[in-house]
């Protein structure tokens, strides 16, 4: 339970993080919260050369308003989720999230752009950046640029992000008065990770949804927006049969992986159950 | 201008000065990059109450206040926490903050081994520190990345329960 023994840098700016991870010939890994890279580095699951933490780059940090955006800043910790209060009006999904992810010490370290980066499949926020249309902003050695969530995630635990890559931010469209949100998973037990989890964000005009973008998690290899359930429910009210019809569309939506513990049948099931009953809230104004 | 030293690549597991604040005492200490927190409050500066358990951030028998907020000292290495300052259930106990909590726990028999003791301690005091009044569900769920094997969980509740309405009437220390 120790980790090999490596080098540690302490970067002052992106731009030194990125020299060092460069000139560690690619064998370096960023530290930040370290929630997950640190057990990873214990148990030797991971081996570098050079730590580079950017946990002291100012650049990094930082909730801010820019145009029709929210900007998270990486850095941020997943009790800021909590505490902050633009998280809290303008991206309340995130909000609503964040007391789900681990244990209260756990999201005093964890950071967004970590969780963001790692993109474990059974993870709360990955997920939600989807259900938000989220842009990540990453830098690398050729320049900055910014991703859509649609085109981030793309298999397990791999994403857009190439090696000596670095996301800085988390751009989140504003919340308007025109949406409603809602967030739930099923666990064993609190903190721990979902059997299955679901976050959405829908526009409305009255009573009808113009919109509506919904994602799991825990339920495949990457964090997974339905389309198909979310095509039925354009237009509707919320109706019973038209969540009905959003249930059944999950069939064709989600493919569980096969497990011991949990068939995909029966998580299958989990998500029609949690669906239902997300979309019942949305219905009720939630 | 990158402030990156090449030669650092070749000097994995040299150890490194780290100069920290822990329990009000300003100290330095020679550590490994790899040498996780609680190895150092243990081994460097024979501050033995953190406790190490599972090393992966699962059992919380780590926790340590690290600048003024519970964390993992397991979850992240020495060098990290350069220039921060750090409470340890030792520092807690000394200046008395939570001495009703730890009085509470001892009346109501809310420890057995006591190997998760300071990290149920350094927890509840972080409860209390933000929600006066939590309900019980509230501490349970606060505790739930804390784990006592001797299952004394019913007994910790109730004494983090009956601290959080002694000093809402006044009473046991801030």
């Amino acid at each position: 339970m120790k980790a090999r023994a490596f080098s540690y840098f302490r970067a002052a700016t992106i731009d030194q993080a990125l020299d060092a991870h460069a000139r560690a010939g690619d064998d370096a890994r960023f530290i930040a919260g370290g929630q997950s890279l640190v057990p990873a580095l214990s148990l030797r699951l991971q081996a570098p050369r050079l730590l580079i933490d950017i946990t002291h780059i100012d650049e990094l940090r930082g909730v801010r308003r820019d145009g029709g955006y929210l900007r998270i800043g990486a850095l941020t910790r997943h009790c800021e989720m909590l505490s902050e209060p633009l998280i809290a009006e303008f991206a309340p999904l995130l909000h609503a999230a964040a007391p789900f992810v681990a244990h209260p010490a756990i999201r005093n370290r964890g950071t967004f752009g970590g969780s963001v980066a790692l993109a474990d499949p059974a993870s709360e926020f990955p997920a939600m950046t989807l259900a938000l249309d989220a842009e990540i902003e990453i830098a690398g050695p050729s320049g900055s640029c910014r991703v859509k969530a649609d085109d981030f995630f793309l298999d397990l635990f791999e994403t857009a992000l190439q090696p000596g890559e670095l996301i800085t931010a988390v751009y989140v469209p504003l919340f308007k008065a025109d949406q409603r949100f809602a967030f739930d998973e099923l666990a064993r037990r609190r903190g721990d990770y979902a059997l299955v989890g679901c976050g959405m964000l829908a526009t409305f005009t009255g009573e009808r949804v113009d919109d509506i973008r919904i994602s799991f998690f825990s339920v495949g290899n990457t964090p997974t927006r339905v389309k198909g359930a979310e095509a039925t429910l354009i237009g509707s009210s919320l109706e019973a049969e038209r969540i009905a019809a959003a249930q059944a569309a999950l069939e064709g939506d989600l493919a569980p992986p096969d497990s011991d513990e949990v068939p995909p049948a029966m998580r299958l099931h989990l998500a029609r159950v949690l669906l239902g009953r997300m979309l019942g809230r949305l219905g009720e104004g939630a | 201008m990158s402030g990156f030293d090449q030669t650092l690549l070749d000097d994995a597991d040299e150890t490194v000065r780290v100069q920290l604040t822990v329990n009000g005492r300003r100290v330095a200490c020679e550590v490994a990059p790899r040498e996780t927190l609680v190895d150092c409050l243990r081994n460097e500066l024979e501050l033995t109450g953190t406790h190490a358990g599972c090393e992966m951030g699962a059992c919380g028998a780590c926790l340590v206040q690290l600048d003024g907020r519970a964390v993992h000292s397991c979850l992240m290495f020495a060098v990290q926490a350069d220039g921060a300052t750090i409470n340890t259930i030792e520092g807690l106990s000394e200046t008395g903050v939570i001495a009703d909590l730890q009085a509470e726990f001892h009346r109501r028999n809310a420890l057995q081994c006591g190997f998760c003791t300071p990290g149920m301690l350094v927890n509840a005091h972080e409860l209390l520190s933000q929600v006066a009044q939590p309900s019980r569900e509230e501490i349970r769920d606060a505790l739930s990345g804390n784990y006592c094997r001797c299952t004394g969980y019913e007994a910790i509740v109730d004494a983090i329960e009956a601290v959080a309405q002694a000093r809402d009437q006044g009473g046991g220390t801030k």
